[in-house]
């Protein structure tokens, strides 16, 4: 059984139809990279999975659970499924470690002790252990999205999903995020990233979806879809993205 | 103007201070406190995609925001002890006192002005910030009660402290229902003493004061806040 | 327990032997409008010209114009109505005091309450247009000022203009408050709408009657008001222009 799983999900926002027949899926320890121009929906697209756009045909199982199903708990569920968003949403007004146990205390029920030992663990692994009692204002921005990460690795997701996790993020910063995104892939998680980095692609990606105008117009492996892409729009794509 | 009596003043500056300003003090504690959890609900409710949770909301708001306070405060003061009694299932209306029926209607009609600043506060807040929320599994009450409400209500102190200080002045108001609150109390000793001259320009002058002095407070806050973001 | 609704009532004959309650209800209303609108004249005037003088360069002109603003802020309506209305004739030379005193109702309380209550108005108006021109790009003075226009006519022709359109929604609410407060006036005796729905409670006891009347009336003119305000915002609009987001406005 797939980790996540798509089949035909379309969604219109009135008129205007952002994901047309959207089908596809995420094997367990997977690292699926998907692609696109800008307006093409896979920013959409990676918002249903987790229910946080509704969707209006279709189906989406995560973890075989349907999450447009009326009954689905769906915070729950969600507390399953790591995210991490461009702007990485930390929230202002409590500090690092407030952010870090948030979900676990409230959703998780953990104890605080427990969530801040279990936040600080991977508040150190990325790197920022001694931003601790800090709040995000404080923090730069490849900082503030390594802490995102962290938060979304506190509540043990089975797995996770990115949404262009770098590019808010001024160039010098970008790698410090991607680092650690390479070490979570190596160690098997199972990963949905929305990201223009093709480098990241390359390194850990099994597959790579191409969307433009609300369809999956490529979903190939890495190596097919770097060698020789199919469609014309996503070789034109990439030759703009590889030639910057 | 040479007859000017300072005195009249300091002989009645207990009962005014003790008795009128405590009452106006508790009455605008009361309602703000009130109005604010109530006109956040009714924030929450325009905001609903509940469409009839929505529409009630928006009624209420615009029914208070069209009738002048005065005819709220009439009303207030008849229908309490209506609604009491429909409450209580008596059979003749309840006796509600001066205070519980201020408090009433002060919190009712100031929430519509309240909650329209919550609601500019809540809307404020970025969608990626609910999004967080959400994804991290947090429920709509968590998600509002941890996430949007907090950083909702400390960007919007300041305008609410200075829709408090207007409603300290319109507290002035129950003086159609003969209330001894702070402007009651000084129009007692005005007609009593027939020294409606020094007591309302006393009246006038103590007003002005907190008002001004609490404004400027705000002001302080206001440029703290600007400069921590 | 029971409420007995009566909106026959509306067209009994009321206590002055002639006009039916609803006749009077009006006729309250008119009352209302009518001090709103002296006291609007007064607030646009009178706030225009404080509003102005705070974003000049005089600063003794600005001090008086800020202070002016916080004093009349700063004191409720209520009690405002009252230095017009009991304090004010006692200050003032003695002959004139008593001719005022001496005016016959319903003047002996419009004149003080259009009064207090278009001053009062004209510091929110003078918020407004202060917060308007400030909100116009510091360029428009400067290509004014570059054009040879005095400052004066910068104002006239190219700060005010624009404001005044960019104000015009804040300005909106701010006559809805106006018309609102004039209910005050009830204190110092003016018969205006609420007053009118008061005596009506008090003579006939049909308490939600009364209310319900006054508060339909209200709605009904807020409705009209409103929509002719929108009507002259968009009539004065000017093609290609989208205001800056609109000035705070707050209170009632």
């Amino acid at each position: 059984m797939a980790m996540i799983e798509l089949k035909d999900v379309s969604k219109w926002y009135g008129s205007f139809q952002v994901l047309n027949g959207c089908t596809t899926s995420v094997e367990k320890g997977e690292v699926i990279v998907v692609c696109g121009p800008s307006g093409s929906g896979k920013s959409t697209l990676i918002k249903v999975v987790n229910a946080l756009e509704p969707f209006q045909k279709g189906t989406i199982h995560v973890d075989g659970i349907s999450v447009s199903d009326p009954k689905t708990d769906l915070p729950k569920l969600r507390s399953r499924v790591g995210m991490v968003f461009q702007h990485f949403e930390l929230f202002p007004h409590l500090t690092i470690t407030e952010n870090l146990t948030l979900g676990q205390i409230k959703v998780l029920k953990r104890s605080e002790e427990e969530a801040k030992t279990r936040g600080l663990k991977y508040l150190d692994r990325v790197g920022l252990i001694e931003q601790k009692d800090k709040f995000p204002g404080q923090l730069s921005g490849g900082q503030q999205q390594r802490v995102a990460i962290a938060r979304a690795l506190s509540m043990d997701p089975i797995c996770m999903l990115f949404d262009e996790p770098t590019s808010a993020l001024d160039p010098e910063m970008i790698n410090e995020v991607l680092d650690v995104m390479v070490g979570l892939a190596k160690e098997g998680m199972t990963m949905m990233v929305v990201t223009h980095e093709m480098g990241f692609a390359r390194k850990v990606a099994n597959r790579v979806i191409f969307m433009d105008r609300g369809q999956i117009v490529e979903d190939a492996s890495k190596d097919d879809f770097f060698g020789k892409p199919r469609s014309e729009r996503a070789q034109q794509f990439l030759a703009k993205i590889l030639h910057n | 103007m040479g007859s000017f009596d300072f005195d009249v003043i300091a002989r009645s500056l207990g009962y005014l201070f003790r008795e009128g300003m405590v009452f106006t003090l508790t009455l605008t504690a009361l309602a703000a406190v009130g109005g604010i959890v109530f006109g956040t609900l009714l924030a929450m409710m325009r905001l609903s995609s509940f469409k009839w949770l929505s529409l009630a909301a928006t009624g209420y708001v615009n029914l208070m925001r069209s009738i002048p306070l005065l005819l709220v405060i009439f009303w207030f003061y008849f229908l309490v002890p209506y609604i009491g009694a429909w409450l209580t299932g008596a059979a003749r209306p309840i006796h509600v006192g001066a205070f519980a029926s201020s408090v009433i209607t002060f919190t009712m009609f100031e929430a519509a002005y309240y909650s329209e600043i919550m609601r500019a506060g809540i809307q404020s807040i970025p969608r990626g910030q609910v999004w967080a929320g959400y994804a991290l599994g947090l429920n709509y009450w968590q998600t509002m009660g941890t996430v949007v409400l907090p950083q909702a209500f400390r960007n919007m102190i300041p305008i609410l402290l200075t829709q408090t200080i207007i409603l300290f002045q319109d507290t002035s108001l129950v003086y159609v229902l003969s209330i001894t609150d702070f402007l009651g109390a000084a129009s007692k000793v005005a007609q009593r003493d027939s020294r409606l001259v020094e007591m309302y320009l006393f009246a006038a002058l103590v007003y002005f004061i907190v008002s001004f002095g609490l404004s400027l407070l705000v002001k302080r806050l206001q440029q703290k806040i600007a400069i921590v973001r | 327990m029971k409420y007995n609704w009566n909106w026959g009532i509306l067209w009994q004959t009321s206590i002055d032997g002639q006009n039916t309650w609803i006749m009077m209800l009006i006729h309250g209303l008119g009352w209302t409008l009518f001090a709103a609108l002296c006291a609007g004249v007064i607030a646009l005037l009178l706030g225009s010209v404080i509003g102005v003088v705070r974003t000049t360069d005089h600063k003794w002109l600005v001090r008086l114009g800020n202070a002016y603003v916080e004093l009349f802020r700063n004191i409720p309506l209520l009690v405002q109505l009252f230095l017009w209305f009991f304090v004010i004739p006692e200050l003032l030379p003695k002959a004139f005091g008593s001719a005022i005193k001496q005016m016959p109702p319903p003047w002996g309380s419009f004149v003080p309450a259009v009064i207090g209550l278009g001053l009062f108005t004209a510091a929110r108006v003078a918020e407004q247009v202060r917060a308007g021109i400030q909100s116009l790009p510091r360029g428009q003075r400067m290509a004014g000022t570059a054009l040879g226009l005095t400052q004066a006519q910068t104002y006239r022709h190219v700060l005010l203009p624009m404001a005044f359109r960019i104000i015009m929604p804040p300005l909106t609410s701010e006559t809805m408050n106006l018309i609102k407060n004039t209910s005050v006036a009830l204190t110092i005796g003016l018969v205006e709408l609420t007053a009118a729905a008061r005596s009506m409670q008090e003579f006939t006891f049909q308490v939600f009657e009364a209310f319900t009347a006054a508060t339909v009336i209200y709605i009904i003119v807020n409705l009209v008001v409103v929509n002719l305000l929108r009507w002259l915002e968009k009539s004065v609009a000017v093609p290609g222009f989208i205001g800056p987001a609109a000035v705070g406005g707050g209170g009632h």
